[in-house]
């Protein structure tokens, strides 16, 4: 670990693959931005990979005060072992207080990995990070301007603050969709600091055979109107109800977790903590019950509707419209009253719906 | 060839039936408060190392670090299959978040020996994914996660498919490695019901010492551990005797477990209260959901 350093910087992890950034660095950078103006520090971004310098100033643009640019043959392709080294080698020059990471299969490998090494705290998944104090209980000491790592936890029963005030640097992971997309200013400027990777001595373990990585079929963040389904759809087949509605509204067809592990709709379509995080005009949540992952996800939602034969369902509390009722009955209502109404134009989502298999 | 795996394995609290005070109000699990399940994607991972030994020879040794009642998933892991099982408990290593359980755990792994170790990708208390990694780490081997497949393992090499998000990627290690395994990588075999009958008696030491307290209460500590020795002479030579390790057994620096050796500490815990904005509720009827649906359109909420 690193000692306690209040003037170290706030850094992001930026991934990226084959030249091409992925949302979630771009993501994490305007809560990155906001904490490290709390902070009275500048804003780093870590950006690993062999050619990814044309990347820089995209980072910049949307906030990055210093982009780190480590370039190597061995960093061409993601392997922890030598992402560690060198993100290690530099935290060890510049003592960095805050790094936050996407919680995605390569932020889940690589941060583990570091924390490990430095023998520093690392908090998964968080649903949202502050600046704030913290006095261990027994104790006099108070610790001041600590990362707070809100996340829930126990079966989404409690929402827990972690925080790590002795063993830095802070270190946190951040699901895709979670934070608001920083917005790019092309007139900000920023530093590009080249670093040294030293891995030449370095044998990588692992040997990268074959690779294949498919665009998501269906972009949920995009969708203005989201209509979801859950366990209580009841099967794969029954799922057609509800991208019958998401046809007739323009819509994308979004799932609950529990859904998705029945079969009913692929993982693409998951909504939730370990799905990806929403926040539509409208959303329609079908047969779900409303657990605190799955809310999570959609709770930011401008409108949300709710329809469960459960009037206890969790979900009515955060539906701003809701209808108690059986979805087999009521899906069939909305689409008959929505086709009766103003004509709807329909959207892209319906090419989904038809790789999906069902006619619109 | 055959290869010597060893499988950690965690019993976790059934997140998806909690009821009541989970917490205690320090911030830490009370575990002893709820029911307690074999974790599942542990389960994948002992189910991987059983094929390989079914098709490779070797041996299936399951670890678990957490109480006394933990030895309950060691006895799974025996109906199932494993030839050894070791619980790890200490009450100094309580409170242990994912740095100071990856290091006592990579003690023991040590301590045993290894050509393979396997985990479940993650815990569903938790939920972090981050203890198999640091294991990985601490030992100085390469960690392969997010593990849907094994595609082959041949002369001390495996070929592992992994997920990685928005597609797969086909990677290959020389042992030894650790290996983080997804639900998807195996259908789990049930437990043996001859295995059962057997290995259902087995217990660790703290087991047998609650047991003794049970059934002679008013008897001398010496006389109670006297009879908790016994019962282990008895049992050991069937096999019956869960191995149990405390942190001195494993040489560990109690600055690096439990609390202290925890650099996460928790803030606060606030209980989920759902608090709904305007909330309007709308009849199941035609005539309400064409209401609903107006309400909608005159808002260009819908077209």
């Amino acid at each position: 670990m690193i000692e306690v350093n209040r003037q170290g910087e706030v850094w992001v992890l930026a991934e990226q693959e084959a030249g091409r950034l992925s949302d979630v660095p771009l993501e994490l950078m305007s809560k990155a931005r906001e904490l490290a103006d709390t902070v009275s520090a500048p804003l780093g971004v870590l950006l690993l990979g062999h050619g990814a310098e044309p990347l820089a100033a995209k980072l910049i643009a949307h906030g990055a005060d210093k982009v780190y640019l480590a370039e190597h043959p061995k960093l061409a392709h993601y392997q922890a072992r030598g992402y560690a080294k060198v993100i290690c080698d530099l935290i060890h020059a510049h003592r960095p207080q805050i790094i936050i990471f996407g919680a995605t299969p390569l932020g889940r490998d690589l941060a583990p990995c570091i924390a490990s090494a430095m023998k520093c705290g690392l908090t998964a998944d968080c649903t949202d990070l502050q600046i704030g104090d913290h006095t261990p209980p027994g104790s006099k000491d108070e610790h001041k301007n600590l990362l707070l790592q809100i996340r829930p936890a126990f079966g989404g029963n409690i929402i827990a603050t972690i925080v790590n005030y002795d063993r830095w640097p802070q270190m946190a992971t951040v699901r895709e969709g979670v934070m608001v997309m920083s917005r790019a200013d092309v007139s900000r400027k920023g530093q590009v600091v080249r670093c040294a990777a030293d891995l030449d001595g370095l044998a990588l373990p692992l040997e990268l055979l074959e690779s294949r990585r498919q665009p998501k079929k269906v972009n949920l963040k995009a969708a203005r109107i989201i209509v979801a389904g859950g366990a209580g759809v009841g099967s794969r087949d029954n799922f057609r109800l509800i991208w019958d509605l998401a046809n007739c509204l323009g819509g994308a067809v979004g799932g609950s977790r529990a859904a998705v592990d029945l079969g009913f709709v692929d993982h693409d379509h998951q909504v939730g903590q370990t799905g990806t995080t929403v926040r539509p005009a409208l959303y329609i949540a079908c047969g779900i019950s409303g657990a605190v992952q799955h809310r999570a996800g959609m709770q930011e939602s401008a409108k949300i509707l709710a329809v469960n034969s459960d009037p206890e369902a969790p979900i009515f509390s955060v539906a701003h419209y809701g209808v108690v009722g059986d979805l087999n009955q009521v899906i069939p209502m909305m689409i008959k009253a929505i086709r009766s109404g103003e004509p709807i134009r329909i959207k892209t989502s319906q090419a989904a719906a038809v790789g999906q298999g069902w006619s619109t | 060839m055959g290869y010597h795996c060893v499988v950690c394995v965690k019993q976790v609290p059934d997140t998806k039936r909690i009821t009541g005070q989970a917490m205690k109000e320090d911030g830490t699990v009370n575990r002893s408060a709820l029911p307690a399940i074999f974790n599942p994607e542990d389960l994948n991972a002992l189910e991987l190392a059983l094929s390989i030994r079914d098709e490779h020879g070797g041996s299936v040794t399951v670890i678990t670090m957490g109480a006394p009642a933990a030895a309950e998933v060691l006895r799974e892991a025996l109906y199932r299959g494993a030839d050894r099982v070791v619980l790890i408990t200490d009450r100094r290593a309580a409170a242990s978040d994912t740095l100071a359980t990856s290091y006592i755990l990579s003690c023991a792994v040590r301590k045993l020996g290894f050509d393979l170790v396997l985990c479940g990708r993650q815990a569903i208390d938790g939920d972090t994914a981050q203890t198999g990694p640091q294991l990985a780490q601490k030992l100085d081997i390469p960690a392969i996660t997010y593990m849907e497949e094994l595609v082959s393992l041949e002369n001390g090499k495996m070929t592992v498919r992994r997920n990685v998000g928005n597609g797969w990627e086909k990677v290959r290690g020389t042992l030894p490695l650790l290996a983080t395994v997804m639900d998807a990588a195996n259908v789990v075999r049930p437990p043996a019901a001859r295995r059962i009958m057997k290995y259902k008696k087995a217990r660790c030491v703290a087991e047998l010492a609650a047991q003794v307290e049970q059934a002679m209460p008013d008897a001398s500590a010496e006389a109670k551990a006297q009879r908790v020795a016994e019962l282990g002479r008895e049992m050991a030579p069937r096999g019956l005797l869960i191995e149990q390790w405390d942190l001195d057994d494993l040489g560990a620096d109690l600055a690096w477990c439990g609390r202290d050796g925890s650099p996460t500490k928790v803030h606060r815990i606030q209980s989920v209260v759902l608090t709904g904005g305007s909330y309007k509720e709308f009849p199941a009827t035609p005539d309400g959901v064409a209401t609903l649906v107006g309400e909608l359109i005159e808002d260009h909420t819908i077209g």
